[in-house]
């Protein structure tokens, strides 16, 4: 039997241990067909290294996704490495500690306009540097917190993320005549890294294992990886401006 | 099965690579984040880069216990 994601091209952003969200994602297309290049930030001697732990260890790119010449430059480099890119995962974010489980109303617009960037304004931009690689059918997919809900700790991340939530109905507007689809997958909380780094969110993850109708592993990604592949596979082909929800069920429920 | 002073040595090398600390600092009384002022990621790399040479599995959670140079020395020995 082939896989979900036979002979798909991915490029996947967000890898930075063997905990991150893209990890997971990366290992269950590889088992379901792909072939996976990952881009990497910062500490790419880490980046390269998890990479290796992949069932087939993967080539990485160097992306900041704020600096205009890695993006000039992102299609040259996927090219060395593949013909062209069937789906995109957007796994990419970061706040200021002013700007999460801080102060809500101290933090300063700074601060706040860079969350926005990293975290919404960067779907655009990764998609765009992407688009001459992509065809139609081809699939970007985001990593969302539901951000219609007010939630205790994630503050302006929660309005970046409201921001993102409408960058991906736009990108879906004008990329729907070029057959590309863009989504976003709203995971609930998953203990990553970048989970941990936010003060005072282990209070929301009792709730989420409490309260979701499916239950919910905070230490298991392979839900939310599972999930990613299904909307970056050909087995969506007329959602796109969508969130899917992987959480457990929790965004239904009242109290 | 490497011997204490060997998993000292090669983890000081992994200190000195990831973080710029020199390695004859690393030493087994020092914390890595009040001696050695390393930072959360550091930590990981380091972690990850101390599984790879010495074949041990360093859970998170484990990784947030290990204070000082010596609790990861004695982790790696009696895990790998």
């Amino acid at each position: 039997m082939s896989g979900l994601l036979e002979g798909k091209r991915l490029l996947i952003t967000g890898v930075i241990t063997d905990a991150s969200i893209a990890f997971h994602a990366a290992r269950v297309a590889q088992e379901q067909g792909a072939q996976v290049v990952l881009t990497g930030f910062g500490r790419m001697s880490l980046v390269e290294r998890i990479a290796k732990r992949l069932p087939t260890p993967a080539p990485v790119i160097e992306l900041d996704v704020t600096n205009q010449e890695h993006l000039d430059g992102l299609a040259d480099k996927v090219r060395e490495h593949m013909d062209g890119i069937d789906g995109v995962l957007h796994s990419i974010a970061y706040g200021p500690p002013t700007t999460l489980g801080a102060d809500f109303l101290a933090a300063p617009w700074e601060d706040v306009a860079t969350a926005v960037q990293v975290s919404a304004y960067s779907l655009k931009s990764l998609t765009m540097a992407c688009l001459p690689l992509m065809q139609p059918g081809g699939s970007v997919v985001g990593m969302d917190f539901d951000a219609r809900l007010a939630w205790p700790a994630y503050n302006w991340m929660g309005v970046a993320k409201a921001a993102l939530e409408s960058v991906t109905r736009y990108l879906a507007r004008d990329l729907g005549p070029k057959g590309i689809r863009v989504n976003l997958v709203a995971a609930g909380p998953v203990r990553t890294m970048a989970a941990k780094s936010i003060p005072g969110f282990s209070g929301l993850e009792d709730a989420w294992t409490e309260r979701a109708p499916l239950g919910w592993d905070l230490t298991d990604a392979t839900p939310v990886a599972k999930s990613i592949c299904a909307v970056l596979s050909d087995w969506l082909p007329a959602t796109t401006g969508s969130m899917v929800w992987v959480d457990g069920g929790l965004h239904a429920t009242g109290m | 099965m490497s011997s204490i002073e060997e998993i000292q040595k090669g983890l000081a090398e992994i200190v000195e690579e990831v973080a710029g600390v020199a390695a004859d600092d690393v030493s087994v009384d020092k914390s890595f984040v009040d001696d050695l002022d390393i930072d959360s990621l550091s930590m990981v790399e380091i972690a990850v880069q101390a599984e790879d040479k010495f074949g041990v599995k360093i859970p998170d959670d484990e990784l947030a216990n290990l204070k000082t140079v010596g609790d990861a020395v004695n982790y790696i020995a009696s895990n790998a």
